[in-house]
């Protein structure tokens, strides 16, 4: 029987099996942020046990509110940053070198194919993108993960989604995946793995790989994955060039983790591109979805551009294609916050960054910001933001606000009207 | 191991949230015990206020506890007030598994049981007394006294006497 690249990481990487098809794996990654790691570093120091497994295999940042926005945030920051200098933890990124987590760790080179990634946040998923297996956890999991290197999950169980067809222009992963949420809910791959293939996803960027697996979770999923291919080898061959002979070795070393032909899948769902259309969500829940042109002309007080999800370079690119020679409508207020500080000077060196400030953005440093309505653009009651994040719960942003998800090339042209809009870049 | 015996807390309600448990206001904080006021400060039940989790260390209630939001913090807030075991007819996966991650047991018994263990005890002054080794608890109140016999999960039992995953894994790998 084959195995699906699930199957594959978690059989190669088993340390234990203590009881049933609880599977305790080897963990090649853990990744930290100021938000969920603080209680597991003061949790280790009071059981006398302030230990980490491997400071080269630990990664951490200071994304979420920074700058530090109060006393709190503050000592958050404090608690990760003098933890980092007292374990000589070297990959750790403070303020100036920081952004969003799930944008600067694969930046970085810190994912590949076939590694086993936990961290104490939810969207952790996004890295399956190199074909990896990575998941958000709890905080005793991290706890353990810092000291141990080890994980318990269950064996996993895959879900297949194939995306075929022709993408139409101005259609993006963001509307794949929004459709794809909308289409199976937020309980439709509940500890399940979902593994994307087909042409669209062979021809996808490993940014657009990102962003349809940094919502798997928002299906439920406990991880998105990709399988590796030339794309991957290409975006990481910088890392690598000195571990490999060629490009070739690499990619050969890599298909370790591709499906088999015959792998074994709960479900295999299909899905046609061929007439999808930009997609918007409109309730408070992630698949509460619909075509943009369905809610055309709804009022926005707030358009955000950033987060894990669409804060990269070719995010911002569409946007500011969009965006040129134009102005934000009065009645709206903008934001973009590139996701890393690499993405902050390619857009600077590129005229992306005076595009959107000729337009009247608002540009903010690489940082969550408004994304979980802890600092940098949160709603006031009854506002509504037009946004290119994740998760449009009740209150996310702010407390009674509404967050409508959709592409950067919705939000950058709904920021020109004020108003829910298609973009130009997309013909009915 | 954590202490599982002691006088009881009654939730006669299905569906209680982690929200309910701790709301999401207190996830920046970086202590359990900053917790410790907090615990179930959003529930709205009648005949439940929240100076009844005084000097409680066992937990009554009905389906699907712990359902919501994943976070830790919810058993952290038990554990700091002194709450160690909950008794449900089910649970919440991530819940369930936090509360053994912790060291801590999320019990489950019948619906049968349930009603009785509430029918019988409910607004009187009630005390468990658990015999983890022989899996059987002790509910009793002046008056009555129930024995009944539980079950975990093989893995569930060795986290409970590691004292949580943190033990288990420092033990084992
Ligand atoms: S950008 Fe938003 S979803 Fe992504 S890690 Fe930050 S807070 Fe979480």
């Amino acid at each position: 029987m084959g195995k699906t690249i699930a199957e594959k990481i978690f059989d190669s990487h088993l340390v234990d099996n203590p009881s049933g098809n609880i599977n305790v794996i080897k963990l090649d990654a853990v990744f930290c942020h100021e938000i969920t790691t603080p209680v597991a570093i003061n949790d280790l120091v009071s059981r006398g046990m302030d230990k980490v497994f491997d400071p080269t295999k630990i990664k951490a940042v200071i994304d979420h509110v920074t700058p530090a926005k109060d006393s709190k945030t503050a000592i958050q920051g404090k608690i990760l940053r003098d933890w980092a200098r007292r374990h000589d933890i070297k990959d750790f990124f403070d303020i100036g070198n920081n952004g969003v987590c799930h944008a600067i760790f694969p930046e970085k080179g810190f994912v590949r194919p076939g590694y086993t990634i936990i961290m104490g946040d939810s969207h952790t998923c996004t890295h399956g993108a190199f074909g990896a297996f990575a998941a958000g956890v709890g905080t005793t999991d991290l706890e353990v993960g810092i000291l141990k290197g080890v994980c318990a999950f269950h064996y996993p169980e895959s879900m297949k989604i194939e995306i075929k067809g022709t993408l139409p222009k101005g259609v993006y992963s963001k509307d794949i995946i929004l459709k794809i949420i909308g289409e199976i809910g937020v309980n439709g791959a509940t500890n399940k793995v979902i593994e994307f293939s087909g042409n669209i996803v062979d021809e996808m960027t490993m940014e657009a790989r990102m962003t349809l697996c940094n919502m798997a979770v928002e299906a439920g999923a406990t991880c998105g994955i990709c399988s590796p291919d030339e794309t991957t080898v290409e975006y990481l061959w910088k890392f690598i060039d000195k571990e490999y002979s060629s490009k070739e070795d690499v990619l050969s070393d890599f298909k370790k983790f591709t499906p088999d032909t015959d792998a074994v899948y709960t479900d295999t769902i299909t899905i046609d591109v061929n007439d999808l259309v930009p997609q918007l969500t409109y309730g408070f829940k992630p698949d509460h979805v619909k075509a943009v042109k369905e809610m055309e002309g709804e009022k926005v007080d707030q358009v955000y551009i950033g987060s894990c999800t669409n804060g990269r370079i070719e995010d911002l690119r569409v946007a500011a294609e969009i965006l040129k020679g134009h102005k934000i409508d009065e009645s709206v207020r903008a934001i973009v916050s590139p996701a890393t500080p690499a993405i902050y000077s390619q857009a600077l060196e590129e005229g992306i960054i005076k595009i959107f400030m000729d337009a009247g953005y608002c540009v903010t440093n690489p940082t969550c910001g408004a994304c979980l309505g802890m600092s940098n653009g949160v709603l006031a009651e009854g506002e509504v933001c037009a946004s290119t994040t994740n998760r449009n719960f009740n209150g996310r942003m702010g407390k009674g606000g509404m967050v409508h998800l959709m592409s950067p090339a919705t939000a950058a042209a709904s920021s020109i009207t004020g108003k829910i809009t298609n973009s130009t870049l997309w013909e009915n | 191991m954590k202490n599982f015996s002691g006088k009881a807390l009654f939730l006669d309600r299905s569906d209680i949230n982690t929200d309910e448990i701790i709301p999401a206001k207190y996830l920046t904080e970086i202590t359990k015990d900053a917790l410790k006021p907090h615990l179930l400060e959003d529930l709205k039940m009648d005949g439940f206020a929240v100076e009844d989790i005084k000097d409680k260390n066992v937990v009554f209630t009905r389906e699907n506890f712990g359902c919501g939001s994943s976070r830790e913090h919810a058993p952290w807030a038990f554990e700091v007030n002194g709450i160690n075991l909950v008794i449900a007819e089910n649970y919440a996966r991530i819940f369930k598994q936090n509360m053994f991650n912790c060291g801590m047991m999320a019990v489950e018994l019948s619906k049968d049981d349930i009603d009785n263990i509430f029918d019988t005890f409910k607004g009187k002054d009630t005390e468990v007394v658990t015999d983890f080794d022989n899996k059987t608890f002790v509910i009793k109140s002046s008056g009555d006294n129930l024995e009944l016999s539980f079950s975990i999960s093989e893995y569930d039992n060795e986290l409970v006497k590691a004292d949580g995953w943190v033990g288990y894994a420092n033990t084992n790998y």
